[in-house]
This record gives structure tokens, C-alpha cells and sequence, in this order.
């Protein structure tokens, strides 16, 4: 690596060098740090690596801002004094200047080039490191793995010996632990690559086995070998749990999407084909809600919620009232009209919206990733899909377990007759069920629109495995409807890597399909003693 | 009524009408188009000829529906799958004539291979450049897919909904899985360019009548054989697993084993309907195996009347005359309409135009009443 670098300058030198003149770079140790930094102005591209990497070794508190200034380009030097000022227009004095401000029109931009950009960027971490925040120190001791420059060694070992805080001293002693892989001594070798086995990082696993190509002495390689295998083992668990933790997030989309399903599938028996629309129109209230707020993008996935519940839901509940009810008993019917709602639907959606997908913002606290460790991160938008379709779930199963409507929803699904006796509407009970199933759906299509394309197809495409999962775990059964969302999400994840992500679909639909054949109501049936007809 | 007692085929007026309506179209269209010149009022051309030839296709692939759903109470949400089969069965003899007539000449390998750099002809398109090897294949795949299908969820008892929703699962995957390249099946774009069937040009007039007659053919074979079911003693065992499966069950017959004969069957029909279909439109791709298609022809039986057979034929030639008429006029209402029709159908017309029609002809002349599978349905639902 090193050897590219230099060999890199060395390139960038044959072709820049020519036009700088060479006068004030000497090998002379400069004394001070000023004395330095007033031969930035003048020197070649290569002598002002050498430069910075000397600048970058003394403790004055304006080095980190002229390293910085010099990666942004806005560092100008003085053409006679080669003193240093920040900006042209109202140039600030940084090194060297007597007076407060000087002639515009003598100062020179400081140009840099790639190479002296990708040298300062190591360096000007390496200044991080005295900065009084520990997790500045942190992050700039991380950056430095496998970076730092020769000439920053004796500093490095300097601050890690003077460093306090425990976490910074472990990233500083495997910065400097990377860099001692490649000293003369075994011994030092032999000690960094101990230190450096202790790390669960892709970048060390890469290092490690850069030197074990390169490495002569055998005491070392064999430190070496235990150490990648180490870290190959743990980069396959972690590899693991990311896949899990993908596959439950997959599981967590099918849950959504599918529970509004178990509701009005499960518990009320009505083949709803429109559910997916309903999903489709939630998507689209999110749509809707942020070009309504487009100052307040971060709170409208909040406003979104309630707002496609109730869209969906007061759809849902049309739906019911207008056809579903007068098909009640006869599920292929309902079936073939719920079917022809959700054409109609998709249709209306494609005459207001256009056909072409509608993009939907991510807010901020939705983007990036939990980095864990150097080899497993967590997208935040799949950790909080997963929180999100378990709080669904569980504030469903709160519905209808404990409070008076939920008693009365499962009392109409249990005895229509007996409910209805006793006293309770059940047309009105029904309509409210239907729309709870709906609106559900609709907040899973705000979570969906996070995740996927915005279109008039989006419900389409998960209509089949909404059904799937709901038959799969069992029909009236929330809870099997979690367990068959979560495993064949998981599945999924797994199977992709070793079939493709097609072949993985086409097997677990077919696996499903083997699996009714054997347990015909589901993973977890309803019990009980009855025959249809 | 639906439920024809009397043995002989073509014993009611309705069939009788049919028949012979499908019989006359099958002389004159080809008269129309062959031997009327061309510039007479009367001539028809040949893009109509491949129209109506189509339509009976469908009809055909209809009536196949008809007898699971109307007679047996299967609702099948998959039966574009056995359409689908049989007409990559007939696609990939009509690919094999080609030839060297392809863009890359190779005397073997169909065009989409050769692009794909395959070296050799997969094994299972091996035979197919033999015509009736090709037929028989269009036969046997979707039947024995109906078979196995079958045999696994009539055995388990997967029935009603649970039913449907597996076979909608079933076209999926086999949509998924045409999609891929590696199948060799021409993935996306499917099987095309077709240049011949059995030495005659596709492009020629002649052989689009041909071919119209032959669906007409295969229209009328496919009607009085499904007559010969359902008004056959098997039929009315047949009529009752749609009424009441498990009492059929528990009066001693193997529910599952007429169940399996009747939606192998009626796979089958749907596969010479596909293999029929591909030559006239030329050609066949995974866009078949979608759900949406498979639930259109649910929706062509509704609309008709299901449990008639002829009621299938008449709502297949309507609703999709309507949708050619419309996606060519006003495409953007098309789905409306199909969705409206959905709706329309199951809430209005549980029995279809043909129950309509028959309930006014009965208000003129009182006959006997009989249960429709509607009243039986609600009977059932008001019992349990």
C-alpha cells in the first residue's frame, strides 16, 4: 500500500513539478511549526505531502484548521512571504502574516491535487485525535485504521499512550496495531496482529490477510492464519444475523401487509381481492399528506398514519355496506366482486395520479444505518418497520381482546344469531370489522411506501402473499398469522443467497401450496369438531 | 335448468342452437374471407377471421372452466395456467419449424437460445419438432399438472376458498418461474416469430381458416364431450359435490376421485384451447400464466351463467368482443367497465345472461321449479 502511494507521488511529481519552483523545501528538520507552514505556498505537489505530514506532527491548534482549509481549497498563501490566510475575498491570516490583512491581489490559491487530498484526509483525522470531544477522538481514531501515515506513527503512540477514555484507546491501539503490522520487528508484528484479532471489522479482516500474503517470518504467519480464521468466524455470524435480522424485516412487510388480511379473512371469513388496494391507497394518502406538508417531511409519515387508517378504513367500510354485505355466505362471489373493486380501483387511481410511480420521501430519522460493528449495520428503516408491525400486531390483538368492540367483533364472528340477540347490531359490528381489516392495510402502505415504488400496481404485488401468509399460519388466528409472516420472511432471506431471489418466491409459494395440502386449516387451526355442509 | 336430466346430447333447444349457430359460422366466415373478393361489402378479412378464431379459443378455454366451477364447485383461479402449458406446448413446435428461417439461421436451437449461447437443444424440447408428439404434449402437460395438483389438495380436502387461493398461487409461481431464462422457455418475451404449422405458412389465408375452423372444431368437440359429463350419472354425483361435499362423501362416494377426473379434464380442454390459440395471435409468453388473466375467465363464466356450459360460450364471445370493442375506443374505461362487470355480475346476475334470459322465457311458461346453486347456497348458510 505504501508502496503505491509513493509511487503514486512520485507520478504526480513527473507531471505537476515542473511548474513549481523548488527553493524552500529543504530536508533540514524545520524547527517550528510556522516555519513549516510557510513553505506550503511555494512547494511542489509532492514536497507539500512531505509538508503536511510534518505539520501534521506538531501540537499548535491551528493545524487542524490549515489541514482542513487546504482539503477544502480555501487555503491562499502570500506569493513573496508565503504567510497563509483562509478565503480570497476577505482573506482571515492564518500563519506567518505581520499585518491584518494583505493586498488581495498577492495572494496564490494553494492547489492540491488527489494524492495530497488522500494523504491530508488521514492527517487531519490524526489531528482529531487531541480534540477535547471523546467521540470526535473516537471517529478520527477509526478513520485511521489502515491509513496512517509512516511519519504519523511516533504521534500515534504518543496519544495512545496519554489517551483516558477506554473506547478511544482501544480504536487508537488497533489504528496503531494496523500500522505495526508491517514493522521490522516479528515480535511487534506478531503483538499487532494479537491486538488487531480482537476486532470485528471487514476492513481489519482485509489488512490482516494483505499482510499474510506478504508476510515471510513463520511464527508471524501462523498468527496471522488464527487470527483471519477468527475473524472469518465471526464475519460468518455476523453475516448471520444480518440475514436474520433482513429476513425478519421481510417477515415484518408480509405481517403488515397480511394482518388487515387475518382480520377480514380470518375473523370475518370475507375474501377481500381489494386488500391489496387498500394498501395501495394508503401508500398514496402518504403521498398525499407530504405534498400537503412539504415544509414538515420529517413529522408526515406521523400525520400519515392516522390519515391512510382513515382513508382506508372509511373505503373499507363503503365497500362493505355497498356490495360485500349482500354476498355474505357466499365467499367465491365476494371474492369475484372484491376482485372487480380492486380493477376499479387501481384504475381510478391511475386516472387522478398518472400511471408512473410516485416517489415518497424518506425523512431523515428513517435514512442511514445502526453501524453495530465494523461488520454488521442495521438500516434503520428495517429496524423501525420491524418495531412498527409490532406494535401493529399487538395493539390489534389489544382491540379485540380488550375492549367492548373487539368483544362484540369476535362475538359476531363466533355466533351471528346469538350476538345478535343478545342485543348487538351486528350490520354495524360487520362494517366496523371490514373497516379495521381496511384500515390496517392502509397504515401498512404507509410503511410500504417507505420501502417500494409508489404505484397503481404496489397492492397487486402483494395480494397473493398476504393470502399466502394468512392461510399459511391459519385462518382466524393472529398470532399464526406473526409466525407464518416471520418464518417465511426469514426463509425467503436465507433461500435467496443459494437459489436467486426468483427461484427463493417460486419455491416458498410452492412450499405453501404442499403445506395446505397437508394441514389444511393452517399452521395453527382453529379447534373444534365441525364439517362444512 | 342447469342440471339436464335427459341422456341424449344434444336433447335441449339450447344446445341444439348452439351448435348449430357455431356449425354455420364455421362455413360462412371462411366463405366470407375466401371466396368473396376482396372488394365486396361482404368480404371478411383475415384479421377478423383470427379474431373470431380467438374468441372460440376462449370460449373454449371458458367451457373448460364452466364444468369445474359450474358443475363441481372448484372455483379455479389458475385454469390460464393449463391454457398457458398447452400453448407453449403448441409454441415450441411452431419454433422448432422454424428452422433456419431464424435471424441467427442455426438449423436447432430457437433464436432466444442461440442468443442466450446455449450450445445444445435442452432435453425437453426434444420431440417437439414431431406435430403429433407436440399435440400430445398439449394434452398431457396441463393434465398431468392437473393430476398431480389435484390428486395432493382434492385428497387433503382443500376446498372452497383455500381451493382458489392455491390455485392462483400455483399460476403465479408458474408465471415467476417462465419469467427466468434459464428455463428455457424465451423468458420475457416468450415463444414468436412463428413461420408455419405443419408445412402451411401461418401468414396465408388459408391456413388463419384453417385454423378458425379448427377452433370451431375443437369448440364443438369440447361442448358435447362436457355435455356427455355433466348429463352422464357422474355428472350428477358431480352436482352434488357442488351442492354438498361431505354428505356426498358420507353416501359412499369417492368425492375426490370425481373431483380429480373432472379438473383433469378440464385442464386438459384448456390446453388444446391455448395450443389452438397460439397460432392466431402468434404468439405465447408468461403474460398467460398472470392471475389477472386467470380471474378474467372466471368473470366471462359469471357474466354467461355458470353451470349452463353454453352460458360460458356466450359471456367468453361477449365480454370479450366488449373488451376488444372497448380497449380499441376507450381504453382508459376498459378496467372500470371489467371491474364494474365484477360487481355487477355477482351482485345482479348470480346466474349470468343465460339465467336472465330463462327467467323471463319461465314467467311466460311456469315449469317446475328447481334449486339454483345460489338458493341452495343461502339454504345451507340460513341451516347452519
Amino acid at each position: 500500500m505504501k508502496l503505491l502511494f509513493a509511487l503514486l507521488l512520485a507520478l504526480m511529481a513527473v507531471g505537476a513539478g515542473a511548474a513549481e519552483s523548488p527553493d524552500t523545501a529543504t530536508d533540514e528538520p524545520a524547527a517550528t511549526f510556522e516555519a513549516v507552514a510557510l513553505g506550503l505556498g511555494s512547494a511542489s505537489f509532492r514536497e507539500k505531502t512531505a509538508l503536511v505530514e510534518r505539520l501534521a506532527g506538531f501540537a499548535d491548534p491551528r493545524v487542524p484548521v490549515l489541514l482542513e482549509t487546504l482539503l477544502a481549497g480555501d487555503l491562499y498563501a502570500d506569493a513573496t512571504t508565503g504567510a497563509l490566510y483562509i478565503g480570497k475575498a476577505d482573506p482571515a491570516p492564518l500563519v506567518g502574516a505581520t499585518e491584518a490583512s494583505a493586498p488581495p491581489d498577492k495572494l496564490r490559491k494553494v492547489i492540491t491535487n488527489n494524492s495530497l487530498r488522500s494523504a491530508l484526509r488521514p492527517l487531519i483525522a490524526a489531528t482529531r485525535l487531541r480534540d477535547p470531544d471523546p467521540e470526535v477522538r473516537a471517529r478520527a481514531a477509526r478513520t485511521l485504521i489502515g491509513e496512517v501515515p509512516l511519519a504519523l506513527t511516533p504521534t500515534l503512540e504518543q496519544v495512545t499512550a496519554t489517551e483516558q477514555h477506554s473506547e478511544v484507546r482501544q480504536a487508537l491501539r488497533t489504528a496503531l496495531a494496523s500500522v505495526q503490522l508491517a514493522d521490522a520487528d516479528p515480535g511487534v508484528r506478531i503483538a499487532a496482529v494479537r491486538e488487531l484479532a480482537d476486532n470485528s471489522d471487514k476492513q481489519i479482516l482485509t489488512l490482516l490477510e494483505q499482510r499474510a500474503r506478504q508476510e515471510q517470518e513463520a511464527d508471524v504467519s501462523a498468527a496471522l492464519a488464527e487470527a483471519i480464521a477468527a475473524l472469518q468466524a465471526r464475519e460468518k455470524w455476523f453475516a448471520f444475523f444480518g440475514d436474520l435480522f433482513f429476513g425478519l424485516s421481510l417477515g415484518s412487510v408480509l405481517l403488515l401487509a397480511a394482518v388487515g388480511l387475518a382480520i377480514t379473512f380470518g375473523v370475518m371469513g370475507v375474501i377481500n381481492m381489494a386488500h391489496g388496494e387498500m394498501i395501495m391507497l394508503g401508500a398514496y394518502t402518504t403521498y398525499v399528506v407530504q405534498l400537503l406538508m412539504p415544509e414538515h417531511i420529517e413529522l408526515s409519515l406521523l400525520v400519515a398514519v392516522p390519515a391512510a387508517f382513515l382513508v382506508s378504513g372509511l373505503v373499507g367500510i363503503a365497500i362493505e355496506r355497498g356490495v360485500i354485505r349482500f354476498l355474505y355466505g357466499r365467499p367465491l362471489e365476494t371474492l369475484l366482486a372484491t376482485f372487480g373493486i380492486s380493477l376499479v380501483l387501481q384504475q381510478l387511481v391511475r386516472t387522478i395520479f398518472s400511471p408512473l410511480n410516485k416517489s415518497v420521501i424518506t425523512p431523515d430519522w428513517l435514512s442511514g444505518s445502526w453501524q453495530i460493528n465494523g461488520m454488521l449495520s442495521l438500516t434503520y428503516n428495517r429496524l423501525y418497520i420491524i418495531l412498527f408491525a409490532l406494535a401493529v400486531l399487538v395493539t390489534l390483538v389489544g382491540l379485540l381482546r380488550k375492549t367492548p368492540i373487539g368483544l362484540q367483533m369476535r362475538a359476531v364472528t363466533q355466533n351471528r344469531a346469538m350476538a345478535s340477540s343478545m342485543g348487538i347490531r351486528t350490520g354495524r359490528v360487520d362494517a366496523l370489522t371490514f373497516g379495521l381489516g381496511s384500515g390496517v392495510a392502509g397504515i401498512a402502505g404507509v410503511a410500504l411506501s417507505q420501502l417500494t415504488n409508489v404505484g397503481p400496481n404496489l397492492g397487486q404485488s402483494y395480494i397473493i402473499d398476504s393470502f399466502l401468509v394468512v392461510v399459511f399460519g391459519g385462518v382466524g388466528n393472529l398470532f399464526g398469522t406473526f409466525v407464518a409472516a416471520m418464518s417465511l420472511g426469514v426463509v425467503t432471506k436465507f433461500a435467496e443467497p443459494l437459489v436467486g431471489a426468483v427461484l427463493a418466491k417460486i419455491l416458498i409459494l410452492v412450499f405453501v401450496i404442499l403445506f395446505i395440502q397437508w394441514r389444511p386449516r393452517g399452521l395453527f387451526a382453529l379447534k373444534g369438531r365441525f364439517v362444512e355442509d | 335448468m342447469a342440471i339436464s336430466s335427459q341422456p341424449k346430447l344434444l336433447s335441449d333447444a339450447a344446445s341444439r342452437w348452439l351448435v348449430g349457430t357455431i356449425a354455420l359460422v364455421l362455413v360462412v366466415v371462411p366463405v366470407l374471407n375466401l371466396l368473396v373478393p376482396a372488394d365486396s361489402a361482404l368480404h371478411l378479412s383475415s384479421y377478423w377471421v383470427s379474431l373470431l378464431g380467438k374468441y372460440l379459443c376462449l370460449a373454449l378455454l371458458a367451457l373448460a372452466l364452466d364444468l369445474v366451477w359450474g358443475y363441481a364447485g372448484i372455483l379455479s383461479l389458475g385454469h390460464g395456467a393449463f391454457f398457458a402449458l398447452g400453448g407453449y406446448a403448441m409454441g415450441m413446435y411452431l419454433m422448432r419449424q422454424i428452422g433456419e428461417r431464424g435471424v441467427y439461421g442455426n438449423p436447432v436451437l430457437p433464436d432466444f437460445m442461440v442468443f442466450l449461447d446455449w450450445q445444445e437443444l435442452p432435453w425437453y424440447w426434444y420431440g417437439f419438432d414431431d406435430f403429433l408428439f407436440a399435440a400430445l404434449m398439449v394434452v398431457l402437460v396441463p393434465g398431468a399438472l392437473a393430476f398431480a395438483f389435484g390428486w395432493f389438495a382434492f385428497r387433503s380436502r382443500v376446498t372452497g376458498v383455500y381451493l382458489s387461493i392455491i390455485t392462483q398461487a400455483l399460476t403465479f409461481a408458474l408465471m415467476l418461474a417462465f419469467f427466468r431464462n434459464d428455463m428455457g422457455f424465451g423468458g420475457n418475451n416468450g415463444l414468436t416469430d412463428f413461420k408455419d404449422i405443419l408445412g402451411f405458412s401461418l401468414a396465408a389465408e388459408g391456413t388463419k381458416s384453417a385454423l378458425f375452423v379448427a377452433s370451431g372444431v375443437a369448440l364443438i368437440g369440447g361442448y358435447l364431450l362436457c355435455r356427455r359429463v355433466v348429463t352422464s350419472r357422474l355428472g350428477r354425483v358431480l352436482v352434488a359435490v357442488r351442492e354438498a361435499e361431505s354428505r356426498t362423501r358420507f353416501l359412499g362416494y369417492r368425492v375426490e376421485h370425481y373431483k380429480l377426473f373432472v379438473f383433469v379434464l378440464s385442464a386438459m380442454l384448456a390446453g388444446i384451447a391455448g395450443a389452438l390459440y397460439v397460432p392466431q395471435v402468434g404468439i405465447i409468453n408468461p403474460g398467460e400464466f398472470a392471475p389477472l388473466v386467470s380471474i378474467e375467465i372466471v368473470v366471462w363464466v359469471a357474466v354467461g351463467g355458470r353451470g349452463y356450459l353454453y352460458g360460458a360460450i356466450v359471456g367468453a364471445l361477449l365480454v370479450n368482443y366488449g373488451k376488444t370493442w372497448f380497449t380499441g375506443a376507450f381504453p382508459e374505461i376498459w378496467l372500470f367497465l371489467l371491474g364494474g362487470l365484477f360487481v355487477v355480475s355477482t351482485l345482479f346476475l348470480p346466474r349470468g345472461v343465460v339465467g336472465l334470459l330463462q327467467r323471463r322465457r319461465s314467467s311466460h311458461q311456469p315449469s317446475p321449479p328447481s334449486p339454483s346453486p345460489q338458493a341452495a347456497a343461502q339454504a345451507e348458510e340460513g341451516a347452519r
